[in-house]
């Protein structure tokens, strides 16, 4: 039998789609990173005014006074990582409850009522949980619970001089109260990316360690978490790094004091929160905007090493 | 029958054929005396939600004897295995019925601790499984999680003990706290045989444990097997008719969750007593 005779083939030629289709991803992948990148230059161009006044000291400066145009960006950044990392103290155990729930111990029926529930958190907007935070949580933090834990935490030696941990005037209003919105809308973000990191644990390994005896305790400390360490690391840092972005509910709720806290309880302000509250006013040219911009370029440096940091855990398991 | 053995050993053209029916794996000729019943499975009946996995199994599983379950996929012969140690229970669909007694004691009823089964009888797997840490964590996890040793010094010889059963001592003992993700494939597989031994299991469960092993390395764990059925009872879950013959000494045949046949190993394979098991084994099965 002879096989049918092929037709000729031609040399190289050019797909004129082809290659337009090629050209165009191209084009799309440069829109990204030049959007990053003009971002960054034009907030370091704006904010280039506070650097020279202030030299590299704007960074660690405690005071901050309009009047006198003497601006240090310290309260801010610290009031930005203090609520952030209490935000993810108070999350984080949650949302890896919620997610171990989910995977492991939740009866079928529950599981896609509750993992719609988390999502729909995640869906409420950021004024929402500031206008709740302002008039229902405030207002409860004021009356019970910041009179409780100074009654409770008085005992705690002050840091320094300055530094008095829970002992503050109850004002509802605070670092804490921030704290606590943030750590409930940060919380779907940990709680649905541990689950699916959770859900890509492969079963052989948890089986392996059902085998041997291991209760759903000891097989989830034991051998789950030890194999996605990196991973949910990964994603305790991606919420961090919407902890300290997020603006509008804090606003409502950290009582906007720019100055250095003397409690964990007092008014504070983060960097997103001075520059919302301050940008109306800030005159083109001047060294309030200047600063405002300036303050934006730290914040974004921040959060872009954060998510750095959580990106290169989350890859790191996936190549193991 | 003779077909069947030949076919599977692959004999090569050289050799005269066979005329008399393949002579048993020494294995198989020294343990002739049957061994005193170590688990009694008594009508057992599995399902994963509506679907009936298992239909009144009945066996006898002896002591210092390896045991193979055999049949096509989806027989049932994985979800009886899970049944012995109660994998099962970590399914929440699936519902196991009867009454699995071993030593006298039904270890399928409700109010036994799946947990404290699980520690009497280990189970290894179709893929090795180490836990990502190091190859002496790997061994430790069971003593540890149970709590099974005195001293420091007492671990220390536990491991090595069960090393060495698992015949891997040799290959890993310079490296005991590098990773067992490191291991080879076969390594690997001994490695979780070690482990299960460092909790002096009375039973060892194998789930196909040379599937996705080569030659050599399958070659190893077969002569582990072999040793280990001094002191332990293994039941043997496999797809080669080769593996079941050569470290068997019993053999039970299913097919569509219902046990067909079981017996003696040499038996099973040279005379069978119903038409099925003889189709199957000689590769006629439709």
């Amino acid at each position: 039998m002879n096989t049918p005779a092929t037709p000729a083939i031609g040399t190289r030629k050019i797909h004129p789609a082809d290659t337009t289709f090629r050209l165009s991803l191209h084009a799309a992948g440069a829109v990204v990173v030049i959007v990053l990148l003009s971002i960054l230059a034009i907030m370091f161009m704006g904010g280039k005014l506070a650097f020279d006044t202030f030299g590299l000291g704007f960074i660690w400066g405690t005071e901050w006074n309009p009047v006198t145009q003497i601006y240090g960006a310290l309260p801010a950044i610290t009031g930005t990582l203090v609520t952030a990392i209490l935000a993810l103290c108070i999350a984080w155990p949650i949302g890896f409850g919620i997610a171990f729930f989910l995977t492991e111990t939740c009866p079928e029926k529950l599981r896609t009522p509750l993992g719609v529930a988390i999502e729909l958190l995640a869906a409420v907007p950021s004024i929402v949980y500031g206008m709740w935070g302002f008039f229902v949580l405030a207002p409860f933090m004021s009356e019970y619970v910041q009179p409780w834990l100074t009654s409770t935490f008085i005992w705690i030696p002050p840091i320094g001089d300055s530094f008095f941990w829970f002992t503050a005037p109850p004002i509802g209003v605070g670092m804490l109260t921030a704290a606590l919105i943030l750590a409930v809308m940060i919380l779907p973000f940990i709680a649905a990316t541990t689950r699916d990191v959770l859900l890509s644990t492969p079963q052989l390994l948890k089986d392996g360690a059902y085998a041997m005896g291991a209760t759903r305790w000891e097989a989830l400390t034991g051998v789950v978490i030890p194999a996605v360490r990196g991973s949910l690391f990964g994603a305790v840092f991606l919420g961090l790094g919407r902890a300290l972005g997020e603006t509008m509910a804090v606003v409502f709720v950290i009582g906007n004091a720019i100055r250095m806290p003397d409690s964990l309880m007092a008014p504070s302000a983060t960097i997103a929160s001075v520059v919302a509250n301050n940008f109306p006013e800030a005159e083109p040219g001047t060294l309030d905007l200047a600063v405002l911009l300036a303050l934006g370029f730290i914040l974004f440096v921040v959060s872009f090493g954060v998510l750095a940091v959580a990106r290169f855990l989350l890859r790191q398991e996936r190549m193991s | 029958m003779v077909a069947a053995m030949t076919t599977d050993t692959q004999q090569p053209a050289a050799r005269t054929p066979r005329t008399t029916p393949m002579a048993a794996p020494t294995v198989t000729a020294t343990n002739a005396t049957a061994k005193p019943t170590r688990i009694r499975l008594e009508h057992i009946n599995a399902f994963y939600g509506q679907k009936q996995a298992l239909f009144d199994v009945n066996l006898d599983i002896p002591d210092n004897t390896v045991t193979a379950f055999i049949g096509a996929s989806g027989c049932g012969k994985s979800t009886l295995l899970r049944c012995l140690n109660r994998m099962n229970d970590t399914i929440p669909s699936a519902r196991v019925e009867g009454a699995i007694r071993m030593d006298g004691t039904d270890i399928n009823s409700p109010e036994i601790d799946p947990v404290q089964v699980r520690t009497r009888i280990g189970m290894v797997f179709q893929k090795p499984n180490p836990f990502p840490m190091s190859i002496y964590d790997n061994i430790a996890y069971g003593p540890r999680t149970h709590k099974l040793y005195g001293s420091k010094a007492d671990l220390d010889e536990l491991v090595e003990k069960s090393l060495r059963r698992a015949a891997l001592w040799d290959e890993v003992k310079d490296r005991l706290n590098k990773s067992g993700l490191g291991l080879s494939g076969g390594q690997q597989q001994r490695l979780v045989i070690a482990r299960t031994l460092a909790v002096s299991p009375a039973v060892i469960l194998m789930d196909e444990p040379c599937s996705a092993l080569d030659p050599i390395a399958t070659a190893h764990i077969e002569a582990l097997i072999d040793q280990l059925r001094e002191h332990t009872c293994i039941v043997i879950v496999t797809h080669s008719m080769a593996q079941a013959a050569r470290v068997s000494q019993r053999t039970a045949f299913f097919h569509m969750g219902k046990l067909i046949e079981s017996g003696p190993t040499d038996q099973i394979f040279t005379m069978p007593k119903l038409d099925q098991t003889q189709d199957y084994i000689t590769g006629r099965f439709g």
